[in-house]
This record gives structure tokens, sequence and C-alpha cells, in this order.
């Protein structure tokens, strides 16, 4: 009876963590497209912001950001909801990884191929949307696959700032019932199941991509 | 006031200036906790990958699974995990040695790949000549292996270094006193949790690159054929 | 005479301490086929590249039909805006040592994709014309394979193919066979060959393929240090060669090719 019942109230809790997971990845998964490619085609301006971003991101504690955001923002005026103040500050953090991923696939696309697009007159913004981007962007997907299960591990610390997730759930539940072993045991492979289903999906995503673009790998010229 | 200094509200600069000597003394603990962690990441991890290069099935296997779950679950977990079943089994630790042993268990699941990696990269040639010259399995890697592959998994140690100093603040959630901690206990007290939150966000990237400073020089100084390890 | 298509007046081009082209000066006439030939390092493929935007140069006027490669406006040499570059970039295509054919579009659209995207022509009418530059290259088979399925010959035809689309007034060559097993480097030069009876299109070719650059260019110019030491007709250039770089150079290469 009683597992049952840590079952349903740990489950709530899972869903929460899947939510925030995938929200805060795919905003993460723009933050990373947008300040990669301005870090490689930006002006001189623009390229330092987003390296200023991006160090400063990848520099700092998550925690610490979450923290921040949760008690500092507030007093100089923005308040945000514990929910949004995760979903932000998960993104901000993982977008930065995201965007030095994209930065190594734009900057390994050969600069022969640039010169080529250069020579046929397309433009800045058609060569990347059609030429660089294309042929990188599969070969990101293994580096975007491990990023997305360290955001869903990184979840967890969100309950520290009250979100009712998975973590949140399991101290809650062990308080009342000082079960610590099997409560943190099934949290444990709760994590461990979403993450191997996250990986199985990334992996699947990757693999159509290969198909659907057709183009045999690693041979050019 | 804490650790005999007292807070000085007037303005915010001086705020910040009255509490920096605090924050220092939170920042030793968090160095040593990822001093320590990392090192027991690297032992712990070289167990790992020499047991997933073991010739019995089983314990290959075992370990393969074992790193697995450790890497695809949080350190919060695990720290938990630790911090509270533990004592149940009646194994009392200090919560500081608490969170060294979680943050070198999560990182000894990294590590291991990195060793893995070493490893293979280690041509087949040397195991031969190593086999031929009828060295002992130890002896191989004491003495052959391990010593070949130090400058080539040097950097990437580093950033795993670097990576777990940045997850030490998780420890300051079972009591360690560490700089997150001190931050939010002063926040606490002087209800202004703006200086001393910023105050960490602003000392970690110094910190970081201060680090990956000292890496790249660890790594020009590395031998690229290899360290000896006697 | 007509004015020249292409003039390099004085042009000044250094990498970092290296001088790769000295005060340059060179014209070339609108429909001229130009072979640029001399040792490696002299500069004949920077001119090809400067020419092709892809490098820019600190001084001297460089002028094609009537676009300068200044902005009027823009401060110092090649700091010209974008527009500036497409249009000049208009006239000219380029045929890559290294092919640069991009490996994740058929052939077909390797071919089709500038003249859609740059000229904005309709899809159709750009699938006519790159089907009949693929039966010029003699590859109208391979439309739906992928760059890597076609051997380096191909490869580069299709290459070719795909500058010409574009409707280039000049065509750059950088050694097109370099890169090329022997055995395919007939098939290229064909290809390069059929081409030089367009009588309107302007050619600059750098080889080593000293036999074919005298079959198909109205001028061979000689390249040392930076600067065209020697030029003439292929005729004048091969078999009366006046300077003693000239001489050493071509002696060194025939005796090379055999």
């Amino acid at each position: 009876m009683t597992w049952v019942h840590d079952l349903a109230i740990l489950t709530r809790g899972a869903g929460i963590t899947a939510i925030i997971a995938v929200i805060s990845t795919l905003l993460g998964a723009a933050i990373a497209f947008i300040v990669g490619v301005a870090r490689v085609e930006g002006g001189p301006v623009v390229a330092r912001i987003a390296l200023f971003y991006i160090e400063f991101m990848r520099g700092t504690p998550l925690l610490v950001k979450l923290f921040w955001l949760y008690y500092a923002l507030p007093l100089i005026g923005v308040s945000l909801d514990p929910f949004t103040t995760g979903i932000v500050g998960l993104s901000l953090n993982i977008g930065a990884y995201g965007a030095e991923v994209v930065r190594g696939g734009l900057q390994s696309v050969p600069d022969v191929q640039i010169e080529a697009a250069r020579a046929l007159n397309f433009s800045r913004r058609y060569t990347l949307l059609h030429i660089t981007l294309p042929q990188t962007v599969i070969e990101m997907m293994p580096a975007f696959g491990n990023l997305a299960v360290q955001n869903l591990k990184d979840t967890a610390l969100v309950s520290l700032i009250s979100i009712a997730d998975l973590t949140f759930r399991a101290q809650q539940l062990r308080n009342i019932t000082l079960d610590s072993a099997r409560i943190y045991t099934l949290t444990l492979l709760g994590y461990f199941v979403m993450a191997l289903v996250l990986s199985a999906v990334m992996r699947f995503l990757e693999h159509k991509a290969r198909r659907g673009a057709a183009f045999p790998r690693g041979m050019q010229q | 006031m804490m650790y005999g200094f007292t807070y000085d509200t007037s303005s915010r600069l001086a705020y910040a200036l009255s509490i920096l000597p605090i924050l220092g003394i939170g920042l030793i603990v968090t160095l040593e906790a990822a001093v320590a962690g990392f090192v027991f990441a690297l032992v712990l991890g070289l167990a790992w990958s020499l047991l997933r290069r073991s010739r019995i099935r089983a314990v290959s296997w075992g370990a393969a699974c074992i790193v697995e779950f450790i890497r695809d679950t949080p350190l919060l977990i695990q720290l938990f995990f630790l911090y509270y079943v533990l004592p149940d089994y009646g194994v009392i630790l200090p919560a500081f040695l608490t969170g060294v042993l979680a943050l070198g268990l999560q990182y000894s699941a990294y590590t291991s790949e990195v060793y893995r990696g070493g490893f293979d990269a280690v041509p087949r040639e040397q195991w031969e000549a190593a086999t031929a010259l009828n060295l002992s399995r130890f002896r191989i890697y004491r003495d052959i292996v391990i010593p070949q592959t130090i400058p080539r998994i040097a950097p990437a140690m580093g950033n795993y270094a670097v990576s777990m100093l940045k997850e030490t603040p998780v420890l300051s959630v079972v009591t360690v006193l560490d700089m997150l901690n001190l931050a939010n206990m002063i926040g606490d007290r002087t209800f202004e949790y703006l200086v001393p939150l910023s105050l960490v966000g602003l000392i970690f990237p110094i910190m970081t690159t201060l680090c990956s400073v000292g890496i790249h020089a660890l790594e020009r100084i590395l031998p690229k054929a290899g360290v000896a390890l006697r | 005479m007509n004015p020249p298509l292409i003039r390099f007046t004085d042009v000044n081009k250094r990498f970092g301490p290296l001088t790769v082209l000295d005060r340059f000066n060179f014209a070339v006439q609108p429909g001229e086929k130009v072979t640029l030939i001399g040792p490696s390092g002299s500069g004949k493929s920077t001119v090809l590249r400067i020419l092709m935007t892809l490098e820019p140069f600190q001084e001297g006027t460089l002028t094609l039909g009537d676009l300068s490669y200044h902005e009027p406006n823009g401060r110092g040499p090649f700091m010209a805006s974008d527009k500036h570059l497409r249009d000049l970039r208009k006239n000219v295509g380029m045929v890559f040592q290294s092919f640069n054919l991009f490996p994740h579009m058929s052939v077909l659209r390797n071919i089709v994709e500038a003249p859609i995207a740059v000229l904005d022509m309709r899809r159709d009418a750009a699938e006519a014309r790159a089907l009949e530059l693929l039966r010029l290259v003699g590859l109208l088979d391979k439309r739906d394979q992928f760059p890597s399925q076609l051997s380096g010959g191909q490869q580069q035809r299709v290459a070719i193919a795909r500058a010409m689309a574009m409707r280039p007034r000049v065509l750059l060559f950088d050694e097109p066979t370099s890169a090329l097993d022997p055995q395919l480097v007939g098939e290229v030069l064909g290809v390069i060959r059929t081409l030089a009876h367009e009588h309107d299109l302007t050619m600059l070719l750098v080889t080593h393929e000293m036999r074919f650059a005298r079959e198909i260019s109205d001028r061979v110019c000689f390249f040392a240090a930076g600067r065209i030491v020697e030029q003439g007709t292929p005729e004048r250039i091969f078999s009366s060669p006046e300077q003693p770089r000239t001489q050493e150079f071509l002696k060194s290469v025939l005796t090379g090719q055999g």
C-alpha cells in the first residue's frame, strides 16, 4: 500500500520534472543556435557579447544562478514565479553549453565550403541556413543528446526553489516516512529511466535526421 | 555578525566589502571540497575503467551499468542518498565528507570515460611490446599504459575538475558551509540577497577562468610522450 | 582594342610580412583566355582569389568592367559593403582545386541552388539549364547522385557546371586538375576545352598542364615572386622564352611531364 502511495506521489513529481526538462531543453536549443551563430557570424560587437554570455553562464554554478533569480532578482523589481524562474535559469544555463556545440559545429565546416558559397554569390544568411548549418547540424546531435541528459539531471535543483518536481516530492516523502533508502532508490531509478528514454529519443531523432538527409556522411571529396 | 565579521549595510559597496571576508572563508571550503572530490573521482574513475576492461564479462558489464547509472542520475539525489541513507546503516560521516563522496562518485562516471578513451588511444603495438617483455598486467598499466595516457587525458580531466568546482554549491543543501550557503545565511539575516548572491556569481567565473589558465599551463608542461609514474 | 574587362593597377597584396603581389599590373580583354603559370607561391592563385573577392588586397586598384573593387566611399581597398561585393561576384565564377561541391546536396541541386536563390530563377528554368550543362559535361545520368558517390573527375565536372549555371562573364580555374588522379585529368580538361570555344566567356586558368595551356590559351603569363615576369602568346612563351627564370621553370616542368 505504501509503495503504491509513494509511487503515485513520485510520479506526479516526475511529470513536473519531465515538463520542465522538455521546455528548458527546447528553449535552451533556441538560445544555443542564436548565440552560437552570433558567436561565429556576428560582427565584432555581437560576437563579443555572445562570447561573454557563453563564458559567464558556463562559469557560474547553476544553483547560484537559480538562487540569484529567485532571491536577488525580486530585490531589483523583477519577480518571477518559481516555475518561470526554474525554466529561465535552466534554459539560460544549458543554452550557453549548446552555443559552444553550435559554434564548434559551424567552425568544423571546411572554409572551402564557405568560399564555394561565396563564389556562387550566396548571401551570408543563405550560406548559413542552406550550406553550413545543414552540413553540421546532424554532427551536433550526439552532443545535444548529452546536454539534454545533463539538463534533465540539472532540473533536480529547481526543487530548491520550491518547485514540486521529483526531487521535491522525494524530500517530502522522506520527511514523512523516514524511509530514506526506499524513497531515494525509487527517485534515482525515476531519473535513470527518464534519462534512458531521453537518450533513446535523441538517438532516434539523429537516426531519422541521417536517413532524411540521405547523404552519406564523412566522405567529403 | 558571522565569523567575527559585522555587516556594514550603509551602502551596497560597504556591504559587499564587509561580507567579502565571510565569503572568503566559504570559498576555502568550496575549494577544499572540489579538490578532495576530484581526487576521489580520479581514483574511483580509474577503478571503474579498469573493471570495465576486465576479461570477466559479468564484471565489465556490471561496471559499465553502474557507471551509466551514476552518470544518468542527479548529483543532488546521490548526495541526499548518501546523507540520509548511510546513517541508517551506521555510517555517520560529517556533511563535508558526505559531499566530497557524492561529488567524487558523480564525477567518477565522467573520469572513467576519459580514462577509457585514453587507454583506447594507446597503440596496440605498445600492449604487444609490453606483453612480449612478459610484463604482468599490473606493470603494463602502471609502467606503460597509464604514463602514456596522462598527457592525453589531462585536458579533459582538467575540464571536469572545473565543472566539479561549479557543482560544489550543491553541498550547501546538506549544511556544508560553502560560499553559497554563507551567502544565503547573510541574506537571511540582512534580508538583502542581491549583493551576497551577486558576489558569489562573480567569484565563480573568476575562479573558473583562473583554473582554465592553470590547466593550459599544465598541458604545456606535461611531456607529450608520457609521464613515468615512478 | 576594346577597354580591358579586368584591370589590376599597382596592386599590393601581403600576408603578414610576406608580399604575395608586388605592384602588380595586369589587364584582361573580354573573351580572352589567359593561363597563369609559375612556381608555387608566386601569386597566381592569389590573383584569382582576389578577383573572386575571397581575399582583400592592401594597395592599388582593381576594376572589373565599370565596377571598382573599392567602393567609392568605402574606407580603403576592399572595405566594400556586402552589397557591393555581391554585385562584383555576379560577374565572376570560380572552379576550385578541391571541387568544393556541397556534400549534402544532390548533383542537380548543387547546380540549381544558386540560380534559384541568387538569380531568382524559376525552378523549372534552372533545372532545364542545369540539365543542359550536365549534358555538356557528360554527367546527365548522375543528376540525382551525391558528390560522395562520384569520382574526383566527375565532381570537378559538376563543379564546372555549377559555376557556369550562374552565367559568369569571367570564369576562374584554380588548378582544376591538381587534386585529380592522372587518369581523371583528361575528362576535366575536355570540358574546359569545350568552354574555351565560348566566344564571350573570359577565362583565367592557373594550371601545371603546360600542353593544355598551350592549346587553349590566347596568352600565357609567367609569374615569379608576385609579378608577371614574362607574357605572350603560348607559341612564343613555350618555344622561345626570353627570361632566364621562364626558361628554367619551363625546363623543370616539361622534363617532369616527359
